[in-house]
């Protein structure tokens, strides 16, 4: 069961990897907890960011600017800058593969403004740019022949050691969830391409799901450090009642934020922490915050904003061609995440990662929108030939016999939990309590609080468990699983959104809500020794 | 409110029943139902989902025998909840996709040849946007009649997302691409619309399909039950020969 790279993650990162790595003549191979276009990807709606020029004038270096502006000093400047540049030749390499972009008149591939942006920049496909890029690569996966195995469950990274003691990653277990048996997949080198963890904010998350972490807190397990995890992006515009996106271009199109008594009250195309604040302040006033699209007229909403308008009927029942659509912030995309060199390649040897898991240091404290379709591009590319040239001089022995029976052990101990303890109740008290205070706006004390419930919550588990003890398609010990990921990685966000003093890009401390770049342009590392979580901010 | 939901697992043994549950919910999704369920009465109760906004596909499943995604339809009072058909089912809603999903390898739904420096206007946008919108949702497939008779059929899902491809400039090689869906494919289908009729995306597999007919014919293809009749299987005269 051996591949010379092992990719976890079926999204756009890892089949831009898995592409990339099987053209440098791997043997590729990936798993994903899902199927292959059920991921976090296809609900990307708004746009690729890339300096065509096709809409409006526009430069390779204006969107450089933008980024860094965006990202509130906490970015990488040469990553952005190769982020940016690589960003044309990105579009054109989608676009050679069969993504149906929407077009210009002049048969050019259209853009629009979305924001943060001085230009009309993202590329896009109607609403549907992420579903149709991501299928488009599910295609030509399929035309290379690429082994993908759905229904995985990734649990740990092998790890063995050299002669040196040096460790190095060997592959992954997983659980197969059709079967309930644990797999061990072999891999000269991993690609960690598992998705954002903005599900710790439950149903105040606009995420799929599945954006439970998995990789991040693995890949923290196994010996990886993370990065900047306090900074969570916040979409100004999710539906009030479902958190379900209201996508970007809505605004970029010219809609209007409204409060109660209809007025506006903040530009709408700031960066999105800005708008997200000021929504949360006007909430917090006691005013309801609407969406108002109602000028754009019905055959422009139908034709660029089609699932905005179905969705909200759905969801809200309003209709956005005459109604005020009900809005709120909600958690939509984390920029912490497993600290990787300018190759993608983490702390542990082997260990590579790629799109919102990984942390490239290209959104810093926040994200500017059409930037993350961008990321899985350009750093899955990236990741995939890096980790296909490492397992081409990989040399060295893989021994999965410790972490075979562990993992073995785990999902059978896992099932005589006690059960004492709902963990669906409290996953939905931590969303809870995350986003009241960990969220738009934190302080001290209630971060603390928080930190302090969550550690309760960690002793808790062996209490809590799967009530389901069946092995085929155990959905209830998925979930039981991925809970216990995300509360690892709670217990992370809080130590470092408590020792970041001061207000950053997404990290807003209301007591304190300045920046200081004297003690804090720094990026907050974690790590475990001998399972102990370590903090400390490195440049 | 009250729903009755089919269960099945197969371990220890194979075990099928339609279970009622009720669940004081208003105005909700069948998403919510189910999640509401999961999380309050019985933790077994077994489905997929993920995005909640109609755009992963991984929901779908049958309402009083019509395919919806359970995201995006609203429950009913008494509704009859069931997987998806022409599917295996492994246990409760969720079905093993591996099959179906491989028939889209099989029809080789992809790119085959670029066309150098072609120009897409909106208009040649418009050929293909719907097809495109397909979430692989797997609706059109479960509402197929022909799987009870060819379980070989490619598929609508498969003949739309080739179709995609043949109606778009960029492919420079549409022959190859005609080739694979002779068999199996495009003549097999029947034409009764119920792909369309399910699809959460509006897309009409059915006319996909005519139309690929029509391109296969342009590209010199025959109908084959269309050449049976009139080459080999009947006389002159309308009778049967042997």
């Amino acid at each position: 069961m051996r591949s010379d790279v092992l990719i976890i993650g079926a999204g756009g990162a890892g089949l831009v990897a898995a592409l990339a790595a099987n053209e440098a003549g791997a043997k590729v191979r990936v798993i994903t907890k899902e199927y292959p276009t059920r991921s976090q990807t296809s609900m990307a709606q708004g746009g690729i960011n890339a300096a065509l020029g096709n809409a409006g004038a526009d430069s390779v270096e204006a969107h450089i600017q933008n980024t860094l502006k965006s990202a509130h000093g906490m970015a990488n400047e040469e990553a952005v800058r190769y982020l940016c540049e690589e960003a044309p030749k990105a579009i054109e390499w989608l676009d050679s593969i069969g993504v149906c972009f929407s077009r210009t008149k002049e048969s050019k591939i259209a853009q629009r403004t979305l924001g943060g942006a001085s230009a009309p920049r993202a590329c896009y496909a109607q609403d549907y740019t992420g579903l149709k890029i991501l299928h488009t690569l599910y295609d030509r996966c399929l035309e290379a022949g690429i082994e993908i195995l759905s229904e995985r469950y990734l649990l740990n990274f092998i790890v063995n050691h050299d002669q040196y003691d040096k460790a190095y990653v060997g592959g992954a277990t997983a659980l197969n969830i059709q079967s309930g048996e644990v797999e061990i997949y072999e891999s000269a080198s991993v690609i960690v391409a598992t998705g954002g963890y903005s599900r710790i904010y439950d149903k105040h998350s606009t995420n799929s799901t599945s954006s439970t972490g998995d990789g991040i807190a693995a890949a923290i397990r196994a010996g990886a450090r993370l990065s900047d995890m306090e900074f969570v992006q916040f979409h100004p515009t999710a539906l009030k009642n479902s958190s379900i996106l209201i996508s970007e271009s809505a605004r970029g199109a010219g809609g209007y934020l409204v409060n109660s008594k209809g007025e506006r009250f903040t530009n709408e195309l700031a960066p999105r922490d800005e708008v997200a604040r000021a929504i949360n302040d006007e909430i917090n006033k006691g005013e309801e915050v609407f969406l108002d699209i109602r000028h754009l007229g019905e055959a422009f909403i139908d034709e660029e904003l089609p699932q905005e308008r179905k969705l909200a009927k759905l969801y809200e029942n309003v209709d956005p061609v005459y109604d005020l659509i009900p809005v709120k912030p909600a958690a939509h995309y984390t920029m912490g995440g497993i600290e990787v060199d300018k190759n993608s390649h983490s702390k542990l040897k082997g260990l590579f990662a790629a799109g919102e898991c990984a942390n490239h240091k290209v959104h810093g404290a926040n994200r500017l929108g059409g930037n993350s379709l961008l990321e899985l591009v350009v750093f899955g590319k990236q990741a995939g030939l890096n980790a296909a040239a490492f397992a081409k001089k990989f040399d060295k022995p893989i021994d999965t016999l410790m972490q075979k029976t562990s993992a073995n052990n785990f999902v059978k101990g896992v099932k005589y939990f006690t059960n004492q303890i709902d963990f669906y109740e409290k996953r939905s008290f931590i969303g809870k309590i995350f986003y009241n205070n960990a969220g738009i706006s934190r302080d001290d004390m209630g971060l603390k609080a928080v930190l302090g419930a969550v550690r309760q919550i960690q002793r808790e588990i062996p209490f809590m468990g799967p009530k389901d003890k069946s092995n085929i398609c155990n959905t209830n010990l998925i979930e039981f699983i991925e809970f216990g990921n995300m509360v690892e990685l709670c217990e992370i966000i809080l130590v470092c959104a408590i020792s970041r003093n001061e207000s950053r890009g997404a990290h807003y401390r209301s007591d304190i809500p300045q920046a200081n770049d004297m003690a804090y342009k720094a990026h907050t590392i974690t790590w475990k020794e001998d399972g102990v979580l370590c903090a400390d901010f490195m440049e | 409110m009250k729903v009755q939901i089919k269960r099945y697992v197969s371990e220890p043994e194979v075990k099928e029943a339609l279970l009622e549950y009720e669940v004081a919910l208003q105005n909700a999704t069948l998403l919510e139902l189910l999640q509401e369920i999961k999380t309050k009465q019985d933790a077994s109760l077994s489905f997929s989902s993920g995005c909640r906004s109609s755009v992963c596909g991984s929901c779908s499943m049958r309402v009083n025998g019509k395919e919806v995604l359970a995201c995006s339809y609203k429950v009913q009072e008494g509704d009859i909840i069931e997987p998806l058909k022409n599917v295996p089912v492994l246990r409760d809603l969720i079905v093993d996709m591996n099959k179906s999903y491989a028939f889209n390898a099989k029809a080789k739904a992809w790119l085959s040849s670029l066309t150098q420096n072609a120009a897409l206007s909106p208009e040649d946008e418009k050929i293909n946007e719907v097809q495109s919108d397909c979430i692989l949702c797997g609706s059109c497939y479960s509402a197929c009649p022909v799987y009870s008779v060819n379980e070989e059929f490619l598929g609508p899902f498969a003949l739309t997302r080739v179709w995609k491809y043949v109606g778009d400039k960029r492919e420079s090689d549409n022959v190859s691409k005609l080739d694979v869906i002779q068999t199996n494919g495009v003549w097999d289908c029947t034409l009764c619309n119920e792909c369309t009729i399910v699809c959460p995306q509006n897309i009409s597999s059915k006319s996909d399909i005519e139309k690929l007919r029509s391109k296969s014919v342009m590209a010199g293809y025959k109908d084959p039950s269309f050449a049976n009749n009139f080459g080999g299987g009947f006389g002159f005269d309308g009778s049967p020969s042997f």
